[in-house]
């Protein structure tokens, strides 16, 4: 839900926002006295609500219809491929403990790991130490070209890479830059909260192990690490640990979509 | 996310890929790459509060981007499953037809937007999280895409330009 002063004049956001009822109910009712001396505001308000209802009219009848095998198949695959990756998911989810989320369990400071993973997780608070001071040159190539940067890192990690998007966390992206990893190369994301501090992605696709979601300490920085088939994640930052275990679930969310 | 709820969503998967996709058979397509691309990430399900959310992002990337793996071109053999119903008196009818049309006219990110929007009930804050946009691209793109179906249901060639509002 939304709130708004109601003193200020209706934004076309706010138009909207009442047009699909995601003010509170106080504001609403405000609008739609204000509607009532504002004819085009008015119309417009009935002429999206009337779209809105077409749209139904128009594709809820899809709802109705009959699944297609093929989809029912896809959306219950059978064993082995099935079970294979069903139980897979069992056993992250025991790996990392019972909590809602599965991060809570893995946050044991030490807990074992395999060493290359440790590794990976050390050179990622190292590159956070080297790189999160920097004034004048903290990335290679800024946000202001993240076209470039994710064409750039792509190519050369050979694989997809998109930076997160974390500004709902208060985390503007600044860019990214390139890094020797253990036998490659590894990606860097770095971004600023509003104070000007400091947070980094470091990205790795060589086979680093295997992890469920890991935090460990490496002085003042914190680190918060996993493993994704290739890929290994790293999310460092000064940040407390609720601020930083945010941030991971955001990130693990974005890259799960993908 | 258990695989019930994953099949649970699939009525909702279809609608949406029908308003974005050309024809039926495309949006069936997409409906089971997504569906293919959550079982690969079945070993995340645990960290995935909204299910909802998470299969559209998906169905958003593989659309969007274009990653969609090559696939023989199909068609349904089944003639008696019925095409899109339409509702039910004539004038309805014809309005319906020309805000299809209108809809395939809209950039992509501002039909995705309207149709999140209006079909899935979803509030602006999931939208730019399933997008991975900001909220203000949400509002903005919602405000251009609304305004110019407007403009192109009531015959104007163009929409008309708004006033930027902050």
């Amino acid at each position: 839900m939304m709130t708004m002063n109601p003193n200020i004049p209706l934004t076309e956001a706010e138009l909207h926002a009442f047009v699909d009822d995601q003010l509170t109910p106080e504001r609403q009712r405000e609008i739609e006295a204000l509607l009532a001396q504002r004819p085009e505001e008015s119309q417009r308000v009935q002429s999206y609500r009337g779209h809105k209802r077409e749209l139904h009219a128009l594709f809820d009848p899809v709802l109705e219809e009959a699944v297609p095998q093929r989809l029912v198949d896809v959306a219950r695959p059978r064993t082995p491929w099935y079970l294979g990756r069903w139980v897979a998911g069992i056993a992250v989810a025991l790996v990392s403990g019972a909590a809602g989320w599965g991060l809570h369990g893995a946050l044991r400071p030490g807990a074992q790991s395999a060493p290359e993973v440790a590794a990976f997780a050390q050179r990622a608070a190292v590159a956070h130490a080297v790189y999160s001071p920097e004034q004048r040159r903290p990335v290679e190539v800024d946000a202001a070209h993240e076209d470039q940067l994710v064409t750039w890192l792509s190519k050369r990690m050979g694989a997809p890479m998109k930076p997160p998007h974390l500004q709902e966390l208060g985390y503007a992206l600044e860019g990214g830059r390139l890094l020797p990893g253990g036998q490659g190369p590894v990606a860097q994301f770095m971004y600023r909260d509003t104070a000007g501090r400091r947070l980094t992605l470091y990205v790795s696709n060589e086979n680093v192990g295997q992890t469920a979601f890991r935090y460990v300490r490496e002085g003042p920085i914190n680190v918060f690490y996993w493993v994704d088939g290739p890929f290994g994640y790293a999310i460092s930052a000064e940040a407390d640990r609720e601020a930083l275990q945010a941030v991971a679930t955001e990130v693990y969310r974005q890259l799960a979509s993908r | 996310m258990a695989p019930d709820e994953l099949i649970s969503c699939v009525p909702r998967l279809r609608r949406y890929a029908r308003a974005l996709a050309a024809n039926r058979d495309d949006a069936d397509d997409l409906v089971q790459d997504t569906l293919e691309r959550a079982w690969a990430k079945s070993s995340l399900w645990r960290g995935v509060g909204d299910a909802r959310g998470w299969l559209f992002s998906i169905m958003h990337n593989l659309h969007v981007d274009g990653v969609r793996r090559p696939r023989v071109a199909t068609q349904a053999l089944d003639d008696d499953t019925p095409e899109v119903a339409v509702a039910a008196t004539q004038g309805e009818r014809l309005a319906v037809l020309d805000l299809q049309a209108a809809l395939d006219q809209l950039p992509i990110e501002q039909r995705e937007i309207v149709l999140l929007v209006a079909l899935e009930d979803m509030a602006y804050a999931d939208v730019a999280k399933t997008l991975g946009i900001p909220i203000g691209t949400v509002m903005s793109r919602l405000s251009r895409g609304r305004e110019r179906l407007r403009a192109l249901m009531e015959g104007r060639a163009d929409g008309v330009r708004l006033k930027v509002v902050k």
